[in-house]
């Protein structure tokens, strides 16, 4: 399909790549971020994958608009489709158990389920990054099941402790950092998604995937003594497919 | 090496390190932050001979009390909060010298809201994700990413013997003045979609006034509602500075420094480079009236005024 190109403002450019979001059509993003990345092009300050959308923020003191629109969809029209990376599963260490699975039980009443339901639906299963955003590190994934499925909280908690994992309507996420919040917590992980004393200090990266597996409170808190101690390594594979749910 | 400039004594309001802000990290959901109003910002630190993108004190209404520890040539531009040296009314927008043991304060709030206090050879601090900017949520940047509070040293990377010796100072008519009643040009868009062209009017026609719960973050604003034509929701995409996202309950919000990189709320506008400054300075309470701009018009004030940086900027380096 055409890309839509509009201003915001006189610094960004926003490229529409449709109304539906997909894997398929944000790796073609992904690729697009990386050959204008690569094409060294000056004047560029930030560029911004959304769901189904690529922002581009430059200097108008180098760039005039319909300039960089030329430029950018030249860029399009040449993208080398087999210059798409592949990607790799993030395992994120995940428990569901007490004290840190705090919505738990009332998402698995809302889709009459039990808890044990609700884990098995969470877990094993592989989430797309579409992009990070609104926290740092923060990632917005898509590919939750339906079936555990939970509105926001009515009023939002003060304070959600980092690694809590989440649901808000049909959507699954990690807090990387303590902050108010009112997704359903339905457990937690001892893994830093944002460490700024770490190298990346940002763990994810978007066009990849995520798999939660189920840990035990006692797993947990080994885990966190390695993550403290900064030796603990999240395991990445190769994506090989939707149907992958290898431990 | 660092010498320390300031001890300070009372950390005022919300006083805060700011630079040209955290680029090229937005895609990692880092915000941008720097300062509010980026015109005040780079002409201090032009003043007083600095990189215009430097890092200096961004002092919110109610000024902080510095004890000033060694020599040191500073600038104060931006909102009057009738600042003092040793209780003397200390002018604006020009380099002024302080010597060790003077005492720099600030009092009543006579016009804008936000001053900013640059240091010559400026001042030392760490960089993180590639600048000295605070961003207090995520406690990032300047002093462990929150304000200035009593017993603090400020730093600074020069001996008063390296800084500036000239005096400079802005032309009087190169100063802006400050009014509750601000004109603020926009580029609509992107998502003019979930608007009906009655709503559109309104919003360019009628005043907003900013209301109390306003911050670095963003500006809640008080007018018509701008309710949506469709039910459909947005998929969360990014956002820029001064982007005016509507929420479902029809109140806009106008984004500033510290917005997040990304939102799921449509953008009926973005208010221009060239105009920001003026808004940055606005108080809950001031009405802002949105212009309906073009992105030619837009770009070519914001070059304007950037020539003009750059112009004066070569024009000292070569005294």
């Amino acid at each position: 399909m055409e890309q839509q190109f509009s201003p915001i403002g006189d610094c960004g450019i926003r490229i529409s790549f449709g109304s539906e979001p997909s894997p398929e059509r944000s790796r073609k993003m992904m690729n697009f971020k990386e050959q204008i990345e690569s094409s060294a092009l000056g004047g560029i300050t930030d560029i911004i994958p959304g769901y189904a959308t690529l922002a581009i923020f430059y200097d108008p003191f180098e760039w005039t608009y319909p300039a960089l629109c030329a430029e950018l969809k030249t860029i399009l029209s040449e993208l080398d489709e087999a210059a798409v990376k592949a990607p790799i599963v993030y395992h994120i260490p995940v428990c569901y158990e007490e004290p840190f699975n705090l919505d738990l039980d009332d998402v698995a009443q809302m889709n009459q389920l039990a808890a044990n339901e609700v884990v098995s639906l969470h877990a094993n299963r592989l989430y797309y990054i579409y992009m990070l955003g609104f926290l740092p590190g923060f990632p917005y994934l898509g590919g939750m099941d339906k079936r555990i499925a939970a509105p926001r909280l009515a009023s939002p908690r003060l304070n959600v402790s980092a690694g809590s994992v989440g649901i808000a309507g049909e959507q699954t996420g990690v807090y990387p950092l303590q902050s108010p919040g009112g997704w359903r917590i339905i457990g937690k992980t001892p893994i830093r998604l944002y460490d700024p004393d770490r190298k990346p200090a940002i763990l994810l990266s978007a066009g990849n995937y995520v798999r939660f597996y189920p840990i035990s409170y006692d797993d947990y808190t080994n885990i966190e003594k390695e993550v403290i101690r900064g030796v603990f390594c999240v395991k990445t594979t190769e994506y090989i497919g939707d149907s992958h749910v290898s431990n | 090496m660092s010498i320390p400039i300031f001890s300070v004594q009372k950390g005022g309001l919300f006083t805060t390190f700011q630079d040209g802000g955290r680029k090229g990290f937005q895609s990692l959901g880092i915000p941008v932050s720097g300062a509010m109003d980026t015109f005040s910002h780079r002409a201090a630190n032009l003043l007083v001979g600095n990189r215009l993108d430097a890092a200096v004190l961004e002092i919110t209404l109610a000024g902080p009390s510095l004890y000033v520890e060694n020599d040191v040539t500073i600038a104060i531009c931006g909102a009057d909060l009738s600042p003092k040296v040793n209780g003397s009314p200390a002018p604006m927008w020009t380099g002024i010298r302080l010597k060790r043991g003077d005492m720099l304060t600030f009092g009543k709030n006579i016009a804008g809201t936000r001053a900013y206090l640059s240091v010559a050879g400026e001042f030392a601090l760490p960089y993180v994700f590639g600048s000295q900017a605070t961003e207090t949520k995520t406690k990032m940047g300047g002093l462990e990413g929150r304000p200035l509070q009593k017993g603090d040293t400020l730093y600074g990377k020069k001996q008063v013997s390296e800084q500036l010796t000239i005096r400079r100072t802005l032309k009087p008519s190169d100063i802006p003045e400050y009014s509750d009643r601000i004109d603020a040009r926009v580029i609509l868009g992107p998502h003019l979609d979930f608007f009906s062209d009655e709503t559109i009017r309104r919003f360019l026609s009628e005043p907003f006034t900013v209301a109390r719960q306003s911050d670095r973050m963003g500006y809640r604003l008080r007018g018509p509602r701008l309710f949506y034509k469709k039910k459909e929701s947005l998929r969360s995409e990014a956002m820029g500075f001064g982007s005016i996202q509507v929420p479902a309950s029809g109140e806009p919000i106008l984004l500033m420094a510290d917005r997040q990189t990304t939102g799921g709320y449509p953008i009926i506008g973005t208010v221009i480079s060239a105009d920001l400054p003026q808004i940055a300075q606005a108080a809950p309470g001031a009405k802002l009236y949105f212009k309906q701009t073009t992105v030619e018009e837009a770009q070519a004030a914001y070059r304007k005024q950037e020539s003009w940086f750059r112009f004066l900027e070569k024009l000292h380096q070569n005294i």
